[in-house]
C-alpha cells in the first residue's frame, strides 16, 4: 500500500505545474471527504466539515503568525491537533444523535463557528489574513514550482498515510462495528458495546482528518478566512463523499480528483456554465452507480468471493 | 438455591394500559421457562424490562444479587443477560460469520481495537463454532440479506449465545417456523444454546413446544401472573385455558 503512495508521490516531478496545486486540493479535499467516509460507515453524515477544516487553518495561521512554525509537516500536525481537540469536545455530545437531527447539528455549529469568525475582528474578521510561505524541515522553497510540489509531495504523503490507516480500520473489528452501528445501533447496545463510543471515535478521526486538510489548504492559498467554515465548503467536502459512496478508501481519492478535473475544465470551457456540468456529473454517477464511485470495484470483488462461496457450498452440500 | 433472576413489584404503565402489574418472580438457575400470553398480556414488556431497554416505574429486577433495574441494554448484557428478539436483529449487509464476529469482539473488551482485523482467527474461528453448532457453517460467508427467515432467527440466536449469558431470553423462537419443522428447529435451539447458558426463558405462542421443551411456564394476563408451575398445571388451569390458549390440549 506503500508502494502507491511513493509512487504518486514521485509522478509529481513529470506533472506540469497547474496540476500540482490541482492535485494537492484534491488530496485535501480527498481527506476531509475521507473522514466523512469514515464517519458514514456509522450511518451519520456530517454537514460541518468545515468547523473542523476551519479550526485546523486557523489554529495553524495562528500559530504560524505568533510563533514563527513554518514548516508544513508540523503545521499539518498542528492543523490535525486542532480539529481533533474540537472534535473530541463535540463528538460525544453530538454522538447521541442520529440521521437528519445529527447532520444538522453538524451544519448548525459549523454556521455558529462561521458567524463568530466573521465578527473576531482580531482574526480578520469577513476578510481573514495571510500567511508567510511554508518551509519543510527548515528548507525555504523559493522557486514556486519546488514550493508547489513540496506542498504537493506532504499533502499526497499525508493523505496516502490516512488512506492506509483507514483501509486497515475499515477491516478492523472497529471498522466492522462501526457497520453494525449503521445498519443497527440497539442491537450493537445489546451485543456489550457502546455505539455512542464507536460514533465519537470515528467522529473524531474525521475531525482530525478535516484539521490536517485545513493546515494543507491554508498552506496551499497561504491565505485563510471563514469561508473555511462555510457551509457550502462543508457541502462541497459531502460531494465528493457522496461521489465516493462509503465503501472503499481509494474510491474517496479518485473521486476528489475527478471533481477537481471536472471543476477546471468545465470552468475553461463553459465558465458560465460550470456549476451546471458538476450538477449533470453528480446526477449521472448517482443515477449509474447510487453507492458511489467505489461500488465499481467492491462490486467486482464481491461478485468474485460470492462465486467461490457458492462453488464451496455446493461442494459441502449447503441447503439452497 | 439463589435465584439467577429475581424481580420483585415490577410495575410498568404506558398510559392506561397496564403492562407489568405488581410482577414477583423468581428463576433458579437451570431452569428453562416459557412465558405465555396473548398479545399485549406484558410478555414482552417484562423481557424489555429485563434486559434493561424499558425502565419500571416501580419494583427490582436482579441478577444474581445485582440490581439491574435502571442499567442499560450494554450493562445488563455485560453483566450476563443475553436476548433474541422476535423479528432478529441483525446486520443485513455484514455475512453471517461478519454478524458473529461483531458480538465475539464485544465479548471481551471494552474498546474495540482499531487495527486487528474483524476476522482475526480467534474471532472468526469462534464465529464458525457458533455456525456449526446451529448447522450453518455452510453459510457463513453469505449475507443475511440473502438468508430465509427460519436462517436469520438461528443467527440471532447465536449472537445472543456469544457471552455465555447466565440468563438467555429468547423472544418467540420458533415464529415463522413452518409446523413441520418447529419441533426440528427448537431441537437444534436447544441443542446448541445448552453448552452455553444454563437458564433459558422463552416466550413462545405454541403449546406444543411449550409442553415439550419448558420444566416451568409463567402465563401473562394483563400485566398480571394468571399461573406459574410445570406445564402440566399451567396449560391445564382453567383461567390458562380461557385467557391464554383458548382450549388448548
Amino acid at each position: 500500500m506503500v508502494f502507491p503512495v511513493i509512487a504518486v508521490t514521485l509522478f509529481g516531478r513529470v506533472l506540469p505545474t497547474w496540476t500540482l496545486s490541482l492535485a494537492t486540493i484534491a488530496a485535501s479535499n480527498g481527506l476531509v471527504a475521507l473522514g466523512i467516509v469514515v464517519l458514514a460507515r456509522t450511518g451519520n453524515v456530517s454537514f460541518g466539515q468545515g468547523l473542523f477544516f476551519a479550526a485546523g487553518g486557523y489554529g495553524v495561521a495562528l500559530i504560524a503568525n505568533n510563533w514563527g512554525i513554518t514548516d508544513a509537516a508540523a503545521q499539518m500536525l498542528i492543523g490535525a491537533a486542532c480539529g481533533g481537540l474540537l472534535g473530541l469536545v463535540i463528538g460525544p455530545l453530538i454522538a447521541r444523535y442520529s440521521g437528519i437531527f445529527f447532520g444538522m447539528l453538524t451544519l448548525a455549529l459549523s454556521m455558529v463557528f462561521y458567524g463568530a469568525l466573521v465578527k473576531t475582528t482580531v482574526l480578520g474578521g469577513s476578510d481573514g489574513f495571510n500567511v508567510v510561505r511554508p518551509s519543510l524541515f527548515a528548507i525555504s522553497f523559493v522557486d514556486p514550482r519546488e514550493a508547489d510540489f513540496m506542498l504537493y509531495a506532504v499533502s499526497v504523503v499525508t493523505t496516502g498515510l490516512a488512506g492506509i490507516a483507514a483501509t486497515i480500520l475499515f477491516r478492523s473489528e472497529f471498522g466492522l462495528a462501526s457497520l453494525a452501528v449503521r445498519e443497527n445501533n440497539l442491537r450493537v447496545e445489546y451485543l456489550g458495546i457502546s455505539a455512542n463510543r464507536i460514533i465519537t471515535i470515528n467522529f473524531v478521526i474525521a475531525a482530525v482528518f478535516a484539521g490536517a486538510s485545513g493546515a494543507f489548504a491554508l498552506m496551499a492559498q497561504r491565505h485563510i478566512d471563514p469561508q473555511f467554515a462555510y457551509w457550502t465548503t462543508s457541502g462541497e467536502f459531502v460531494f465528493i463523499a457522496v461521489l465516493a459512496g462509503y465503501q472503499s478508501v481509494s474510491a474517496v481519492f479518485v473521486a476528489s480528483l475527478a471533481l477537481e478535473l471536472v471543476r477546471s475544465f468545465s470552468n475553461l470551457y463553459l465558465p458560465n456554465a460550470w456549476q451546471l456540468v458538476l450538477g449533470v456529473f453528480l446526477l449521472a454517477v448517482i443515477l449509474f452507480l447510487p453507492r458511489g464511485i467505489g461500488s465499481l470495484w467492491i462490486r467486482q470483488r464481491r461478485k468474485s468471493a460470492g462465486v467461490s462461496a457458492e462453488t464451496s457450498a455446493v461442494e459441502e452440500g449447503a441447503p439452497s | 438455591m439463589n435465584p439467577v433472576l429475581s424481580v420483585r413489584g415490577l410495575e410498568k404503565r404506558f398510559g392506561a394500559v397496564v403492562a407489568a402489574d405488581a410482577l414477583s418472580i423468581d428463576i433458579a438457575a437451570g431452569q428453562r421457562v416459557s412465558l405465555i400470553g396473548a398479545n399485549g398480556a406484558g410478555k414482552t414488556t417484562f423481557v424489555n424490562m429485563v434486559t434493561g431497554y424499558l425502565k419500571p416505574d416501580r419494583g427490582s429486577i436482579a441478577l444474581d444479587g445485582v440490581h439491574i433495574g435502571r442499567r442499560s441494554p450494554r450493562s445488563v448484557a455485560r453483566l450476563g443477560i443475553s436476548r433474541s428478539f422476535q423479528v432478529p436483529q441483525l446486520f443485513i449487509e455484514l455475512t453471517a460469520a461478519e454478524n458473529l464476529a461483531v458480538a465475539v469482539s464485544g465479548m471481551h473488551a471494552t474498546t474495540l481495537s482499531l487495527h486487528s482485523p474483524a476476522e482475526a482467527p480467534g474471532r472468526r474461528d469462534k464465529a464458525i463454532e457458533l455456525l456449526q453448532r446451529f448447522g450453518l457453517a455452510n453459510l457463513a460467508d453469505r449475507p443475511i440479506s440473502e438468508l430465509a427467515g427460519g436462517v436469520r432467527k438461528l443467527i440471532d440466536i447465536a449472537m445472543a449465545l456469544v457471552r455465555r449469558p447466565k440468563l438467555l431470553l429468547l423472544d418467540e423462537p420458533t415464529s415463522g417456523v413452518s409446523a413441520e419443522e418447529k419441533f426440528a428447529t427448537m431441537d437444534r435451539v436447544i441443542h446448541a444454546v445448552a453448552p452455553d447458558a444454563a437458564t433459558i426463558v422463552f416466550v413462545e405462542h405454541d403449546m406444543e413446544i411449550v409442553g415439550r421443551y419448558a420444566d416451568r411456564v409463567i402465563a401473562f394476563y394483563s400485566g398480571r401472573i394468571l399461573a406459574d408451575g410445570s406445564p402440566q398445571d399451567v396449560l391445564r388451569d382453567p383461567e390458562v385455558r380461557r385467557y391464554v390458549t383458548g382450549g388448548a390440549r
